[in-house]
């Protein structure tokens, strides 16, 4: 890594701790934080609700696919208060893909990658005091909320004539979302995406200036930790994105209620501008969620090889590189909508591009690990899960860049499987990863390694139980977001169902995990990974105190720039 | 034809592969043989299905072929048997479906080629990491080495997934390219509306008439042999062999049309007719099923193409309502009287021609 510690001294005498390390009462502190760490934590609370509501909700999707038929879905109607029929059953599946999808996305990933882990460790990993602007952190933080709670809310309204929630899509495609969902409950859900979007666009700026302006005296952007580097390009991406989301559904919502018709060809307006519109935001999102994953497993591998990442430059350069072609891409979403063909050709080559800088960081990461000392603690194994499982994401995805193929797979299980693998592997391998690895630092407690290697076992198995053989039924025709399916698709839904059950399992030792921690774990040193971990958090306390660098760490000019490396190491001498 | 056969025989132990690798524990092991073995089941499906192919070739010869049972008596339309289904899902089967269509039959090697690249390419980013977790952990390798850079091996991963992503991309576009010329103008006109739910086809080059098109209650479908949820009330009739020119749009939010063994998808979208030509090389039955989330009942509006010989085609339109031959032709008053008999002799029931001959005469 570029930025060491031992070039650094921390601020430790007792008098300063002592004002570091006053904190607010509960109220104030948790409810009004201007703090980075806590609203950091906030986040990550949150992602963890966020994430048992989604990951309940794709049991009973689950459950209801193990075989032929509509079992479950009856009960779930009226558990949720509505009157069970077949049509509302239907309806309810339509409900639970739409927020499975809108939760897993907006109040899941990105709350836990970006919120979380990027609040708590940007201003650490760079030597701040805290973030640029704290009371739009918290703001961002509390809109967030909101938005779960609208959508939420939309699932005890009217969605259409057939039963209660928005059954749209996360996508919410118009004409289905405008004039097929009369209800208020689709208002309500993108509501949701409007107040989760003006978070995230708040946060994207406080992240941008922090970077900016905020880092410790001597470390440049080309010093930055990758951690960093990854919150910074995703934050651009979410300043240029958002917006336009933001506008898409801004239109949707006048179409809905003013009658306006953007989308809608009877009043000279077109549906396929609104996916236009949608993807242009979607596509470069999936990149946010992925991104700060790639900061965190190259942080992670280089620690526990003990060495500084191979090929830093590329590496951020390659994450630069994939947030713009990320850009112009979007269309690969609407190969089948009857775009014509030399548009088609473009997407098609423009989207195999991104395989190069990917492919950079693949190899980047395995060469970090080429002649290093590799320990397998816990957040390495789910880094090295990461990197194997996203590289089965990343090659199924050039497979469906080729639009000519995509005639058979698109809106498939197909895409289904892919996409789980880049981001219910990429992204959530490395979340956790990120949360083994920092969870001491965060908690000032140790978690067991036993139950966090016996978390990755269970997991790893389980996702891939549920998903491989989804490759194999989109192959075979079946569409996606279907509740039931022909006799013939019976028995790999039913594997794939049995898989789920091994990764709710697996989710019990994290749960164990974290009470344990907290119950019997071991006080955290400063630095308990040891020498490989060298970026500025590892100089501070487990906790760190509530205000840290009160005075700035000085990142000093020592640095062999060509070898990331400190001068008059071996290799330099 | 034995693409199929061969295909599969490849792609079975690679995705048993696969799953081993991913999942070695016991458990999951035992399920990759039995993947084996159903590969190896749905060879013998599609190897019965070429057996009747050669027999529908035969059909297709003889266009008035007393000998099926489709052309006898189609004075009143009798549709295709289960015994003529070729498109449609295997129970347990890991590729994709057997391909009916010249674009599918020029798609589906380059998609065997893109599945072993990706195989290839996860076993050899799996091999090397394991390599080097297995040789560089700690205790093989206490001192670390300090290399962050090497200049040549950057350019070269670098430029090496720029030269595979070359060749797939060259086949690509001309897959791309061949997908997207049109119909010639003799085509036959499908127009295929998506309702909420079920599909409408209109046929402007035969009357305009529309075929409504819904899904057959599973029960029954279950009963005459056909598979649930994929059978339909009426079918989408098309003539094998030729091409077709296929349109869709729908009435109220957007559908897609879609048909696996086709190589077929486009979407319906209100206020937009898109199009895409189509040829069946052999008469059969082709299932598909809606692909854009379209409401609460997207998952039951199946799609069933049937298509015939040019005869019993022209027969199911003219049961319909419909009208065969180029208006020129019915125009013509020499030709008009000369070929009624004729065909009026092959099929009983060509009523349907009359009146737009009458007049003409």
């Amino acid at each position: 890594m570029a930025t060491t510690a031992n070039t650094f001294q921390a601020h430790h005498d007792d008098h300063a701790h002592h004002d570091a390390d006053h904190k607010p009462a509960f109220f104030a502190r948790w409810f009004m934080s201007t703090n980075h760490k806590d609203i950091g934590t906030l986040y990550l609370i949150f992602a963890i609700i966020a994430g048992i509501v989604g990951g309940a909700i794709s049991g009973v999707m689950r459950a209801e696919l193990a075989q032929p038929g509509i079992q479950v879905l009856g009960s779930w109607v009226s558990m949720m208060g509505g009157a069970e029929s077949f049509e509302a059953n239907l309806h309810a599946w339509n409900v639970l893909i739409t927020a499975h999808g809108l939760i897993m996305v907006f109040f899941m990933v990105m709350p836990a990658m970006i919120g979380g882990f990027g609040n708590w460790f940007v201003p650490l990993m760079i030597g701040a005091p805290d973030m640029a602007f704290p009371r739009m952190n918290n703001i961002s933080f509390w809109l967030t909320v909101a938005g779960f709670v609208s959508l939420c809310i939309s699932l005890f309204l009217p969605g259409d004539a057939t039963g209660m929630g928005a059954g749209t899509g996360w996508t919410v495609y118009a004409p289905l979302s405008t004039s097929g969902s009369p209800g208020p409950a689709t208002d309500f859900a993108i509501f949701a995406l409007h107040l989760a979007g003006a978070g995230s666009i708040l946060g994207a700026t406080n992240f941008i200036t922090t970077i900016f302006n905020m880092r410790a005296p001597g470390m440049t952007l080309h010093k930055m930790p990758l951690f960093v580097w990854s919150i910074l390009v995703t934050a651009f991406l979410l300043l240029l994105a958002l917006p336009v989301l933001a506008a898409a559904i801004t239109m949707l919502i006048t179409d809905r209620n003013f009658g306006t018709t953007f989308f809608s060809a009877d009043g000279g307006g077109d549906p396929v501008l609104y996916q236009h519109l949608f993807w242009f935001f979607g596509h470069p999102e999936v990149y946010i969620m992925i991104l700060p994953g790639f900061g965190m497993i190259s942080q992670i591998i280089a620690t526990f090889s003990r060495k500084p990442v191979f090929g830093y430059l590329g590496m951020a350069y390659a994450m630069v590189a994939i947030g713009v072609v990320g850009f112009i891409v979007w269309a690969h979403h609407m190969y089948t909508v009857g775009l014509d063909v030399n548009t088609k050709m473009y997407f098609t080559a423009a989207t195999m591009v991104i395989a190069v800088p990917t492919g950079v960081k693949i190899f980047s990461w395995i060469a970090t690990m080429w002649g290093g000392s590799i320990e397998y603690k816990s957040p390495m194994v789910w880094a090295l899960g990461m990197i194997f499982l996203f590289t089965v994401g990343g090659v199924t995805g050039v497979y469906l860049a080729n639009g000519g193929i995509d005639d058979v797979v698109h809106d498939t299980y197909f895409v289904v499987a892919h996409f789980h693998y880049v981001l219910s592997m990429g992204a959530v391998f490395s979340m956790f990863a990120g949360f083994y690895y920092w969870f001491p630092k965060m908690s000032g407690r140790m978690h067991s390694e036993l139950l966090s290697h016996l978390h990755f076992w269970g997991f790893f198995i389980g996702v891939n139980v549920i998903f491989f053989p989804q490759h194999f039924l989109g192959l075979q025709g079946m569409p996606r977001r279907y509740p039931d399916y022909a006799e013939a698709y019976a028995y790999w839904n039913e594997i794939s169902s049995l898989g789920y059950l091994i990764m709710a399992g697996s989710m019990i030792f994290f749960f164990a995990n974290i009470v344990y921690a907290f119950v019997a774990g071991k006080k955290a040193p400063a630095n308990y990974w040891g020498e490989g971990a060298t970026t500025l958090e590892w100089s501070l306390s487990s906790p760190p105190p509530f205000h840290q660098f009160e005075t700035l760490p000085v990142i000093e000019d020592d640095h062999d720039y060509h070898n990331h490396m400190p001068k008059g190491s071996p290799a330099t001498a | 034809m034995n693409l199929g056969k061969s295909t599969a025989r490849i792609f079975a132990p690679i995705g048993a592969a696969l799953l081993l690798a991913l999942a070695p524990q016991g458990a999951l092991a035992q399920e990759a043989a039995p993947a084996v073995e159903r590969a190896a089941a749905t060879e013998a499906a599609p190897a019965a299905a070429e057996t009747g192919a050669a027999a529908i070739g035969a059909v297709d010869d003889k266009a008035d072929a007393s000998t099926t049972d489709v052309a006898e008596g189609s004075s009143a339309y009798t549709p295709l048997g289960p015994e003529w289904i070729k498109g449609q899902p295997t129970p347990g089967g890991i590729d994709v479906q057997k391909q009916y269509s010249p674009i599918g039959e020029q798609a589906k090697p380059f998609h065997t080629a893109l599945v072993w690249i990706m195989a290839i390419i996860c076993i050899f980013v799996l091999g090397l990491m394991l390599f080097t977790m297995w040789r560089f952990r700690r205790s093989a390798n206490p001192v670390p080495s300090r290399t962050t850079h090497n200049t040549l091996i950057e350019v070269v991963w670098t430029l090496l997934p720029v030269l595979i992503l070359v060749g797939i991309a060259i086949p690509s576009i001309s897959l791309l390219s061949a997908q997207y010329k049109s119909a010639p103008e003799d085509a036959v006109t499908v127009k295929v509306t998506g309702y909420q739910w079920y599909w409408g086809y209109t046929y402007p080059d035969n009357g305009g008439f529309e075929v409504i098109s819904n899904m057959m209650p599973e029960d029954e479908a279950r009963s005459k042999g056909f598979p649930a949820q994929l059978e339909v009330d009426n079918r989408m009739v098309v003539p094998a062999g030729e091409w077709i020119r296929l349109q869709t749009t729908a009435a109220d939010v957007i559908h897609a049309f879609a048909v696996p063994s086709l190589w077929f998808k486009l979407d319906a979208v209100p206020g937009r007719l898109n199009e895409k030509r189509l040829m069946i090389k052999e008469p059969g039955i082709y299932y598909g099923q809606c692909s854009e989330l379209c409401g609460a009942k997207h998952g039951y509006m199946p799609i069933a193409v049937e298509a015939l010989p040019r005869p019993q085609f022209e027969a199911w339109v003219r049961a319909q309502g419909g009208t065969v031959g180029e208006p020129e032709e019915a125009a013509a008053p020499a030709a008009a009287p000369v070929q009624q008999p004729e065909s009026a002799a092959q099929q009983p029931a060509a009523e349907g021609a009359a009146p737009t001959a009458a007049p003409a005469a």
